[in-house]
């Protein structure tokens, strides 16, 4: 007697895979045609929009940049380990660089002095990039409301609010997985035209040729 | 610590050798303090220094405001040898805050007097590098003296929405 899981589809018994895999070589061979052809088909393929399997393939790979700002930085290491493991979503890679990263968690309180630093970081993120406010300082300076700390959304568009003082290892994940929601449904959120933060990437300007007009342009120092 | 015969005699020494630099000494819960004038700190921390209070702990800057005159810097001293600590004191007015910097004699006050500068205002002459540590460079007004604004924001709460408290549009 074969063995079947309950509910699966009666097509995922070994005897049906028998049978496709014959009616699959007679396809192959020209055998098959007519209604038989069209049918046949119409099993096998699945339509969709390109936009719709890009959208699909990016919010199920977010790369997070390495960048701790805090404590919040501490819990936002632990969602990559064995407990909460945000690997089973595809957001493991830490990237080292910027330019291989597409998402950006501002996990910590911001400085008046750092925020220019972090815009930059945001900058040399390549598109589509995303960026997560972890905690309430990020989002709303927290305890910290006083001379020292800007809140991130004065100086960069951010996607998803977090939170938590600092949030907890599943509240940022739950943050990522509406991160990934939203990137399906809407990449563009409103909030790029908002900030007007379009073409943000910084240029490397090497052979002296970029505009002087154009906002992001790193040229080497001049000594 | 020295107790408060002790610190009437190191007092008296200083005076002996100059009779304006001490302006008072101070002796509160165990702790000694001798506040001196501005003009004369580096004299007298070298003074101290002879006498055995060789390691310089710590340089802080305190706004006591309302009194006047209000900004104060507080050199913390140390003396490894017989484990005791003597604490300096000198009090500047807001409209001049020059105070001599002892960066030369104590290396360590370097960062210190520039955090001071940074947070109060005080300006060391003579510094070697005088500016801004924490805050940006730009940074203007000194925002621990007493008279700066808390600062902060109003946040971008649903609720403040209605009252056009919103900065990002």
């Amino acid at each position: 007697m074969i063995r079947q899981k309950a509910g699966a589809p009666a097509t995922g018994r070994p005897s049906d895979f028998r049978v496709q895999q014959l009616k699959a070589r007679d396809m192959l061979r020209g055998d098959v045609e007519g209604a038989e052809l069209e049918k046949y088909v119409e099993e096998r393929v699945l339509t969709t929009t390109l936009d719709k399997a890009v959208r699909w393939a990016q919010s199920n790979a977010l790369f997070p940049a390495t960048f701790g700002l805090a404590c919040c930085a501490i819990e936002m290491m632990s969602i990559v380990g064995g407990r909460v493991d945000v690997a089973r979503f595809g957001f493991e890679a830490f990237r080292a660089s910027p330019r291989q990263a597409d998402l950006l968690i501002l996990s910590g309180r911001i400085s008046i002095k750092m925020a220019p630093i972090v815009r930059r970081i945001y900058d040399q993120m390549l598109e589509p990039k995303w960026a997560i406010a972890m905690g309430a300082c990020s989002s709303s300076m927290g305890v910290f409301n006083n001379y020292a700390i800007v809140p991130a959304d004065k100086f960069m568009p951010v996607d998803v609010h977090v939170p938590g003082c600092p949030p907890r290892p599943e509240a940022l994940m739950h943050g990522i997985l509406k991160l990934r929601k939203m990137i399906q449904a809407d990449p563009d959120m409103g909030w790029r035209e908002r900030y007007a933060a379009t073409g943000t990437e910084e240029i490397v300007d090497t052979d002296g040729t970029a505009q002087d007009s154009a906002d992001n342009v790193y040229r080497e120092p001049t000594k | 610590m020295p107790d408060a015969t002790g610190l009437e005699l190191i007092a008296q020494e200083l005076r002996d050798a100059d009779a304006d630099a001490v302006l008072e000494t101070l002796h509160f819960r165990d702790k000694a303090t001798i506040i001196v004038e501005p003009e004369k700190v580096g004299w007298v921390l070298e003074r101290l220094r002879g006498k055995g209070f060789s390691f310089l702990a710590s340089v802080h800057g305190v706004d006591y405001y309302p009194e006047e005159p209000r900004l104060g810097v507080h050199y913390e001293l140390l003396d490894m040898e017989n484990v005791d600590r003597l604490t300096v004191k000198l009090r500047v007015h807001t409209e001049a805050p020059e105070v001599p910097s002892v960066t030369h004699d104590w290396p360590t006050a370097d960062h210190q007097e520039r955090e001071i500068y940074d947070m109060f205002g005080v300006e060391f002459t003579g510094h070697p590098d005088l500016r801004r540590i924490l805050m940006p460079e730009d940074y203007e007004g000194f925002p621990q003296r007493r008279d700066f604004p808390v600062g902060g924001e109003p946040i971008l709460f649903t609720y403040n929405d209605a009252s056009g408290t919103d900065y990002t549009q």
